[in-house]
C-alpha cells in the first residue's frame, strides 16, 4: 500500500476527466445550487420535511464554490473590478525589511509607497543618512561606499535597480544597505 | 371646465412635477390633456420597449427631457444575453429627424452605440445633460463626439458602463470654449487620460461641482486638480497611492482642505491606507460616502475614517469593515439613511466579514435608516425581527445571503419569520429582495402585509405555485416581478393574466413554466409581449408545449411585438 503511494499510480493513471478531479470527488460533488439550466432544489411539497431536507441535502454536498450564473447579484462591472482589485489587494502594503551594515536596528518601508527606484532609494538615504552612489547597468553604483541590495524571492541577493520596478517590488523581500568591501566586491561584479 | 386660459393653466402645470401627477392631469379632460400634452417636457420610459419613439414624439413633441430603461434587471447579472435589444439608435435617429429640442438623457441597461452618441452630438444644438448608467455599447470615440459637438454640455455622467477605451484623447475634444461643465464622472473608463487636458478642462470650468476620476489619474494630478476647482461638491478620485511621507503629500493634505464644500466622496479605486489621513477634514461636513471600491482598505482604516463621518447620510461599503466596523457606523453615523454593504469576496462565502450582528448595530444606532443593501454570511430570524423593531422606515430592502438557501444558522429554520416581522413593521415598504432558506410562507407574509410593495427579487424560495400566488393577489402596488431558480409553474402563471397589465414587467429565470403556458398567456394578453429566450440549439419548432422555459420575460406594450428580437428570443 505504502509503496503504492510512494508511485504515485494515481498520478499516472488514464483516466477521463480534468486533471486533478477524480472519481470520488465526481460522486460527492453533487450541488443543492442549480449551474446553467438544470434546477438542483428538489421540487418539494411536503411541508414539515422541507426545512430538514434542505439541510440534509447541505450537510452531504461539500462546502461549494462552484460558480451559479448570476450569484451573488452583483453588477458585471463591479465584479470585473473586484477581480483586478483583489489581486492588487493582496500585494498592497509590501512592507520590507531594511537593514545598514553597522546600523543597532532594522527598519521597514512599503514599497508600495513609491513608484520607481529614485523615490525609494531617497527614501532609504534620508532614513539612514547615506548617499549611494550614481547606478549604471555596466558598473552598478559608482561613487559610494554604501550599496543597496535586496534578498529576492529564490533567496539570492541581487543588486538594487537592475530589473524594471514592477518585477522588483513583486520580488523583493528584503533590503540591505552594505557597506565597505563587501560592497566593492558585488558592485563590481559582471 | 375651466376657467382660465390655456397659458394660466399651463403655468400651474409647470409646478407638477412628478410623472405620476402629470399623467393624472392628462385624464381629467380634453383640454387638459392638450395642454399638458404640449407642455410636458420630462418623459420617464421604464421599459424602452413598451412605446416606440414615434408614439412617444407625437405624444409629447415639447420633449426635453428623456429617461429610458432597456434590458430587465437580471441582466447586470448576466441572466440576459448580449444583444438581447435596448438599442438606442432608433430613439436618437427618430428624435433627430423630428427636431425635437432633446436637452437631457438618462438611459439605464440600454445599449449605446459610437453612431448614436454621434448623431446625438450632432442633431441636438441644446443638449445639456447624459446620463449612462450599467450601459454598454460604446467607445471614447463615442464620447469624444460628444465633447466635441454638444457645445453646452453640462453634464457627463457615466456610471459603471462597460466602455471600450481607444484612448483617443477624448477629454481633449472638448472645445476650448466650453466652459459650462457641472458634472463630469468617468470613474468606470479603463484606459489613459490625457491629463493636461483634464487640469485645463476643470480650470476652465468655474461651476464644475461634481468631479469623478478614473484609475489613471494619479496622485500629482489629483491635487492639481482641487487647487484649480476648490469649489467641488462631489469629488471622486482616481488613483490615490502616494508615499504619505513626501512633499507631494502634503500638496494634497493643504489643497483638500481649501476644500470645504465637499459633501460626497468616492473612489479610491486605488489606495495607499497611510494616506487617508489627508481627507478626514472633510469628513465632518460629508453626507454621501463612497468607499465600495476601495479594496485596499481594512476595517481598520475604514472606521478611523468613518469615525469622522458624523453627518453622513448615506454609506457604501465593502464587508471588510466587519460587524465591528458596522457597530462604528452605528454610533457615529446618527443621520444614516442610506447603507449598501457589498461583498469584497463574491465566490468564497466563508470569507464574508459580516453577519447579522452588523445589521442588527446599525439599525439599533440609525433610527434613519429607509434605504438597504446587504450582503453578508449569514443572517436569523432574531436578527430581522430586531431590526424591523429598530427601523420602521424602510423603503428598499435588499437582503443577500451569498449562500442563497442558508436557513437561520442558529435555529435551522427557514427566514420567513425574519422577513415577515420586515414587511409588517414597514409599511412604506417599497423594494424588497429575499434570500435565504424560505417556504410558501414568507410570501404568505408578502401578500398580506406589502401593500405598498412595487419591486420584488426571489431567488431559490419557496415550495409550490402557492408563493407566487400570495404575492400576485395581495400586492396591489407591485410594477416589477423578477423571480429565479423557484418552484413556481404555469397555476401561478395563468390564475390572473389581468394582473400583468398593471405591472411594467415579470422576468421568471429556471422556474416551472412550460412553453404552452407562455403560449397561452401571449394569446389571451395581446397587450403584454411574453418573450422566451431560449439559449440551446432547440428552435422553436422543436420545443414541445409541455416542455419547461429556461427564461422568460413579458411586458406590457402599447406597440406590440419588437421588430429587433435577435434570434434566441422568441416573441410569443
Amino acid at each position: 500500500m505504502v509503496f503504492e503511494k510512494d508511485l504515485n499510480l494515481d498520478a499516472t493513471e488514464l483516466r477521463l476527466g480534468l486533471p486533478g478531479t477524480s472519481e470520488e470527488s465526481g460522486k460527492q460533488a453533487s450541488t443543492t445550487l442549480r449551474i446553467g439550466n438544470k434546477r438542483a432544489l428538489p421540487d418539494m411539497n411536503e411541508d414539515s420535511s422541507v426545512a430538514a431536507s434542505k439541510q440534509c441535502d447541505q450537510e452531504t454536498a461539500p462546502p461549494t464554490k462552484a460558480q451559479v450564473v448570476g450569484w451573488p447579484p452583483i453588477r458585471s462591472y463591479r465584479k470585473n473590478s473586484l477581480q483586478t482589485k483583489k489581486t492588487e489587494a493582496e500585494t498592497s502594503g509590501m512592507y520590507v525589511k531594511v537593514s545598514m551594515d553597522g546600523a543597532p536596528y532594522l527598519r521597514k518601508v512599503d514599497l508600495k509607497n513609491y513608484k520607481g527606484y529614485p523615490e525609494v532609494l531617497k527614501a532609504l538615504e534620508d532614513m539612514f543618512k547615506f548617499k549611494v552612489g550614481k547606478y549604471s547597468e555596466r558598473e552598478g553604483y559608482n561613487g559610494s561606499e554604501f550599496l543597496p541590495t535586496y534578498e529576492d524571492k529564490d533567496g539570492d541577493w541581487m543588486l538594487v535597480g537592475d530589473v524594471p520596478w514592477e518585477m522588483f517590488v513583486n520580488s523583493c523581500k528584503r533590503l540591505r544597505i552594505m557597506k565597505g568591501t563587501e560592497a566593492r566586491g558585488l558592485g563590481c561584479v559582471v | 371646465m375651466n376657467y382660465f386660459p390655456d397659458e394660466v393653466l399651463e403655468h400651474v402645470f409647470d409646478f407638477i412635477t412628478s410623472h405620476k401627477d402629470r399623467n393624472s392631469v392628462s385624464l381629467v379632460c380634453k383640454s387638459w390633456y392638450k395642454i399638458e400634452k404640449y407642455s410636458r417636457q420630462r418623459v420617464f420610459i421604464g421599459n424602452c420597449y413598451s412605446i416606440s419613439p414615434e408614439r412617444l414624439i407625437a405624444r409629447f413633441p415639447g420633449l426635453k427631457s428623456l429617461t429610458l430603461k432597456g434590458k430587465p434587471h437580471f441582466a447586470d447579472f448576466n441572466l440576459v444575453p448580449d444583444d438581447w435589444g435596448g438599442f438606442l439608435y432608433p430613439w436618437i435617429k427618430a428624435m433627430a429627424r423630428s427636431r425635437i429640442g432633446l436637452e437631457e438623457l438618462r438611459l439605464k441597461r440600454m445599449v449605446v452605440s459610437d453612431e448614436s452618441l454621434e448623431l446625438l452630438s450632432k442633431s441636438f444644438p441644446n443638449f445639456k445633460s447624459l446620463v449612462l448608467v450599467s450601459c454598454e455599447g460604446f467607445t471614447t470615440d463615442g464620447l469624444a463626439a460628444v465633447a466635441a459637438n454638444c457645445r453646452l454640455l453640462r453634464e457627463l455622467d457615466l456610471q459603471e458602463n462597460e466602455v471600450e477605451d481607444h484612448r483617443g484623447h477624448w477629454l481633449s475634444c472638448f472645445p476650448e470654449n466650453c466652459t459650462s461643465l457641472v458634472l463630469l464622472n468617468f470613474a468606470c473608463l479603463k484606459g489613459e487620460i490625457n491629463l493636461a487636458s483634464l487640469e485645463r478642462l476643470v480650470a476652465r470650468s468655474p461651476n464644475l461641482k461634481s468631479l469623478r476620476l478614473n484609475r489613471a489619474v494619479p496622485f500629482d494630478t489629483l491635487q492639481r486638480l482641487l487647487m484649480r476647482a476648490p469649489q467641488l461638491v462631489d469629488l471622486g478620485t482616481g488613483s490615490y497611492v502616494h508615499d504619505p511621507y513626501s512633499e507631494a503629500y502634503n500638496k494634497l493634505k493643504a489643497a483638500i482642505q481649501s476644500c470645504n464644500s465637499i459633501r460626497s466622496l468616492s473612489g479610491f479605486l486605488e489606495v495607499a491606507p497611510r494616506c487617508m489621513s489627508a481627507v478626514y477634514p472633510v469628513c465632518e461636513n460629508l453626507t454621501f460616502l463612497n468607499l465600495s471600491y476601495a479594496a485596499g482598505l481594512q476595517s481598520i482604516e475604514l472606521t478611523k475614517l468613518i469615525q469622522y463621518c458624523r453627518k453622513l447620510q448615506r454609506l457604501w461599503i465593502l464587508d471588510c469593515i466587519g460587524d465591528k466596523g458596522l457597530g462604528v457606523v452605528a454610533s457615529t453615523c446618527k443621520e444614516l439613511q442610506e447603507l449598501r454593504v457589498f461583498p469584497s469576496d463574491p465566490f468564497d462565502a466563508g470569507n464574508a466579514a459580516v453577519t447579522e450582528e452588523g445589521l442588527v448595530l446599525v439599525s439599533a444606532g440609525c433610527p434613519k435608516l429607509n434605504s438597504l443593501l446587504y450582503f453578508c454570511q449569514q443572517m436569523t430570524n432574531a436578527a430581522l425581527i430586531t431590526v424591523a423593531k429598530n427601523c420602521t422606515n424602510f423603503i428598499r430592502f435588499r437582503l443577500c445571503i451569498l449562500d442563497p438557501i442558508k436557513p437561520d444558522p442558529v435555529t435551522n429554520q427557514p427566514l420567513d419569520e425574519g422577513f415577515g416581522a420586515i414587511v409588517r413593521s414597514c409599511k412604506g415598504l417599497k423594494r424588497l429582495s429575499l434570500s435565504g432558506l424560505l417556504t410558501d410562507q414568507v410570501f404568505y407574509y408578502i401578500g398580506m402585509h406589502a401593500k405598498q410593495l412595487e419591486m420584488l427579487s426571489i431567488a431559490f424560495a419557496g415550495d409550490s405555485d402557492k408563493g407566487m400566488l400570495y404575492v400576485l393577489n395581495g400586492c396591489k402596488k407591485l410594477r416589477k416581478l423578477e423571480i429565479r431558480d423557484c418552484p413556481f409553474g404555469d397555476a401561478a402563471l395563468l390564475e390572473d393574466m389581468g394582473k400583468y397589465e398593471t405591472m411594467r414587467s415579470l422576468w421568471m429565470s429556471s422556474c416551472e413554466v412550460t412553453l404552452g403556458a407562455c403560449k397561452t398567456l401571449a394569446k389571451k394578453m395581446p397587450s403584454l409581449n411574453v418573450e422566451i429566450i431560449n439559449e440551446s440549439e432547440q428552435t422553436e419548432f422543436n420545443l414541445e408545449d409541455r416542455q419547461k422555459v429556461d427564461k422568460m420575460y413579458l411586458y406590457r406594450t402599447v406597440v406590440g411585438h419588437r421588430k429587433d428580437a435577435p434570434e434566441f428570443v422568441w416573441l410569443l
